[in-house]
């Protein structure tokens, strides 16, 4: 299981802010969650259309598509961040 | 060991200031940056802005900019205050205070901060404005480079 979190834009386009979801096998990297997103419905279709808008942390730590996951993460998405 | 907070309310710049110097005469200078809501955003005006975070990263990251910042330049404290929630125009947002014994250290160390900040602490800004839907904020180009400035830099 992985929990997901989404903030800004990406949680408006996802309806929600966070889901519990089974890692399924073949699913071993923040892109291949994007890509399982993408696919599940309509609204990850629309969050995840363009990938290069999107930012990733695993376990609270910056992510890039590459970065491994592992049962048990926290993984979350959003826009570039736009603080301070 | 920065002071690192995440907060609602308002901060008191006198009091962070006058804490950082609380108890201690190797102190020359106090470097100090305050962001401020502006209240337009391209030329529109705005009703306010509101800053969502994500707890717990947040103030991971913020931590480890002012460890990075406590690294490359000799501080006698650093704190850092960030806002979160709905906030007005002319409200401050963000508080960045470094203390070093010489200015220049100060002073850097207080434009590195904020320039990590603004790209690597996961804060996302949206704005209410006066005419037309709320707009969350694009991040700038001309803040990755303000940011990537400090990797290059030789101290």
């Amino acid at each position: 299981m992985a929990r997901i979190l989404y903030f800004a834009w990406l949680r408006e386009r996802m309806g929600r802010t966070e889901e519990v979801l089974p890692l399924p096998s073949g699913v071993e990297t923040v892109g291949g969650l994007i890509a399982l997103l993408q696919q599940r419905d309509a609204a990850g279709a629309g969050a995840f259309a363009h990938p290069a808008m999107v930012r990733a942390a695993v376990n609270q730590e910056f992510a890039t598509p590459g970065t491994p996951l592992q049962d048990g993460d926290e993984v979350a998405f959003f826009p570039p961040v736009t603080g301070g | 060991m920065a002071t690192v907070r995440v907060q609602t309310p308002a901060f008191d710049t006198g009091a962070e200031l006058a804490a950082l110097l609380a108890g201690r005469t190797d102190v020359g200078g106090i470097g100090c940056f305050v962001g401020v809501v502006r209240g337009t955003a391209g030329g529109q005006p705005i009703l306010s802005m509101t800053l969502e975070h994500y707890p717990g990263m947040t103030e991971r990251a913020l931590t480890a900019i002012a460890a990075e910042a406590e690294a490359r330049w000799e501080l006698q404290g650093c704190t850092v205050i960030h806002r979160h929630g709905r906030l007005l125009p002319g409200e401050p947002i963000v508080l960045v205070l470094t203390a070093s014994a010489h200015r220049q250290a100060a002073l850097d160390a207080t434009a590195f901060l904020i320039d990590w900040l603004k790209t690597r602490a996961p804060f996302w800004k949206h704005e209410e404005m006066a005419e037309g839907g709320p707009r969350w904020v694009e991040a700038h180009s001309g803040d990755d480079a303000a940011a990537a400035r400090w990797d290059t830099m030789k101290l």
